[in-house]
């Protein structure tokens, strides 16, 4: 596919040099400082996916899904969420994790198989991730009806509105569940912004195996907008979500953003791009790093310095300290916890499963 | 005779079906350039093209609705579903559509499609990764179900349930993908819908498919040094069961223990227990038992060694059968 070149049908304020693109109808009006902040989130969130690929490397986790080269798709979209807005994960999105005040640790649990999901116990508007492609959609237009039956939706009160967002791959658009989702927000207005990171690839295949038009063009045949992104312009990314987290929650139903972007790892750790795309194309993409545009631009407009810059690479180094630490010492879990987790009555029948579990670890330390 | 790995047999399954048949075509997702996220069809999209070897868009109920389509306009479609967890998409498909299309046409329509998924636990994996959905599909009328324990059996298997006219689902136990074992390329094989005896035993039988053979040959090893000697009946057909090898060997040794990693309500073993206590009432020497995992969704990687049966819930059970 060609890549999509700087206009009205894909918004980009800030070129991969770091000159700022504008106007556009989607400008962004934050200031300085309110970029630098995301700039630290992105340079903490990769060191966090970094020191997590180690950690699966390591053996210390089962599996990570890296998010390297998505950092402006999350951060920008997330930042442009606020309090009561719900927030509907796919498995990558530990950047948006963090944004919501997830702890890196919670996913880790996950990712090493100490535990589920574990964080959606705690208080933040951040769903559990979603493994099975595509389905958190169609939950997330609901959560979007309800607020709107709750009444969190065009009031003139803006500050008392809310709207979801959910987050998918180019490779869930082909799902039946991501294109009912679409009807269903169609057609009840449901405030929900739906964010697709397009990072070119569904583990090994291409969006050509899956769309053969702009995925954001999708849109307009269910009767919403649809915006296409550079992913890795942060500017533009947060800037396109504001706008659409505010159409959704005045009432005037969803959007489909498509996050221009590239998934610079592999699909998961257990994954081997080598095998279906070229060191070039890497290389390519590595030139739009999101995150080397917002420094050069900050840099230039010496928002940021070099101390700034040194003082978020020590915390960078102490967050990998805490992760690297965290990861070794999350609790090791028992079965026998897991018993009373499935239903909120639990059957007499798993009671006396955890009996006779139990009965038997026992018996089996007597003869050891 | 050639040593490989379940993985490789499986490759070569395909290999030659794709080879002896122009109508037969793999459909899936990263199937292509990637032979697949455990290299099964590694090579095969190289070999035969793309025309044959099809990269599919991720929709589970897209791929098996067309191959459905695609196998009604006489092809062979070979679907492989990624991982267990993600052919619930595909239910309805199977459930309600492929299933009875013959039924439901008085037999005009055939409905030759293979759906391969690896399946089972054990593996360190993530949700939805470790999956033994087979009761679901046994339970449906109108398809046939099938396991391979062995790389002879993968590489036999999967040809011979290309060639079957009914809908199969091939269940692949992804846990067993790099164990080797001798194929031999020449041997006629047993017939698709036959049990295998897997190890002869006088004292009791294990009933075992997929994943769970080699839990309980071991298991068998260890019972023999400890005096027991056991039957280890490898079921390799859940749908149609072989009635007549497993009620035969039931009757040989008196007791009879089924073992899956899929939950026991409902599972196979139900079934299985159900059936043995209707013909083999009265030669039975204790209750048919059960090991199966527990009625939770899969847990979290860390217990799931816990969870699934493993040698020695195995030989638990036995103790418990043979001091009945």
């Amino acid at each position: 596919m060609i890549d999509p070149v700087p206009g009205p049908d894909f918004v980009q304020l800030l070129d991969p040099t770091g000159s700022r693109a504008e106007p556009h109808r989607f400008g962004y009006s934050g200031s300085d400082a309110e970029l630098a902040a995301d700039l630290r989130d992105m340079l903490l969130i990769r060191r966090l996916d970094a020191e997590a690929t180690a950690l699966q490397r390591k053996g210390e986790l089962g599996l990570w899904a890296p998010l390297l080269g998505q950092e402006a798709a999350q951060v920008g979209s997330a930042r442009a969420t606020r309090g009561a807005d719900l927030i509907v994960p796919s498995y990558r999105e530990h950047g948006v994790a963090w944004c919501a005040g997830i702890d890196p640790l919670d996913l880790l649990t996950t990712f090493r198989g100490t535990g589920m999901t574990d964080w959606a116990s705690r208080p933040a508007n951040f769903h559990p991730y979603s493994f099975v492609i595509g389905t958190q959609t169609l939950h997330a237009v609901g959560m979007a009806m309800a607020l709107r039956l709750d009444g969190l939706v065009g009031n003139s009160d803006p500050n008392r509105n809310a709207a979801a967002i959910v987050y998918f791959g180019d490779g869930a658009t082909s799902q039946g569940d991501v294109n009912e989702a679409f009807v269903f927000a169609a057609s009840f207005a449901a405030p929900v912004v739906f964010f697709c990171q397009n990072n070119q690839y569904a583990i090994s295949e291409p969006t050509s195996v899956q769309t053969k038009i702009p995925l954001y063009q999708r849109a307009a045949g269910f009767g919403f907008p649809g915006v296409r992104v550079d992913g890795n312009d942060l500017l533009a990314v947060r800037a396109v979500t504001e706008w659409a987290m505010e159409r959704a929650r005045r009432g005037d139903g969803p959007t489909l953003i498509e996050a221009y972007t590239y998934r610079v790892g592999a699909h998961t750790t257990s994954d081997d791009p080598t095998k279906y795309r070229s060191a070039d194309e890497e290389q390519a993409w590595r030139a739009k790093d999101p995150i080397t545009r917002l420094r050069n631009y900050l840099l230039g407009t010496s928002a940021i310095d070099q101390s700034w810059l040194d003082s978020v690479e020590a915390e960078a180094e102490s967050l990998a300290e805490r992760i690297r630490l965290g990861c070794v010492n999350l609790p090791e879990p028992k079965l026998e916890e897991f018993f009373t987790q499935a239903y909120a009555d639990t059957p007499d029948a798993l009671f006396s499963q955890r009996a006779e579990h139990l009965a038997y670890e026992a018996s089996f330390e007597a003869t050891r | 005779m050639t040593t490989l790995t379940l993985a490789k047999a499986l490759n070569a399954g395909l290999r030659q079906a794709l080879a002896d048949d122009p109508k037969v075509l793999l459909f899936g997702e990263d199937i292509g350039a990637l032979g697949g996220v455990f290299r099964v069809t590694e090579g095969l999209q190289a070999e035969f093209g793309n025309n044959r070897v099809i990269d599919a868009p991720l929709a589970e109920s897209g791929i098996v609705g067309t191959a459905i389509g695609l196998a009604l306009r006489g092809y062979r479609p070979v679907v492989e579903i990624q991982f267990d967890g993600f052919v619930f998409p595909a239910f309805d498909q199977l459930v309600s559509q492929v299933s009875r299309l013959r039924f439901r046409t008085a037999g005009a329509l055939s409905v030759p499609l293979v759906v391969r998924i690896p399946y089972g636990g054990g593996i360190g994996a993530i949700e939805h990764h470790g999956e033994s959905p087979e009761a679901y599909f046994a339970h449906t009328p109108g398809l046939k179900v099938v396991t391979c324990a062995s790389a002879a059996d993968g590489y036999w298997m999967l040809q011979q349930a290309i060639s079957s006219d009914d809908p199969v689902i091939f269940l692949e136990p992804k846990r067993r993908y790099q164990d080797k074992a001798e194929v031999d390329f020449s041997q006629f094989p047993a017939p698709l819908h036959s049990a295998r005896l897997a190890r002869p035993g006088t004292d009791a039988t294990l009933l075992a498919y997929g994943p769970m053979v080699r839990t309980c040959l071991e298991a068998a090893a260890v019972a023999a040094t400890e005096g027991h000697q056991l039957e280890v009946l490898d079921l390799r057909t859940l749908a149609p069961l072989d009635d007549a090898a497993i009620f035969a060997s039931v009757r040989r040794t008196g007791r009879a223990i089924v073992v899956h990693e899929a939950a026991g309500t409902l599972g196979m073993g139900a079934e299985i227990a159900a059936r043995i206590q209707a013909e083999c009432f009265y030669e039975l020497a204790a209750p048919t038992l059960r090991v199966t995992a527990y009625d939770l969704p899969y847990p979290p990687s860390k217990v799931e060694q816990s969870f699934l049966p493993d040698l020695d819930r195995v030989l638990d059970a036995v103790d418990r059968s043979m001091n009945w």
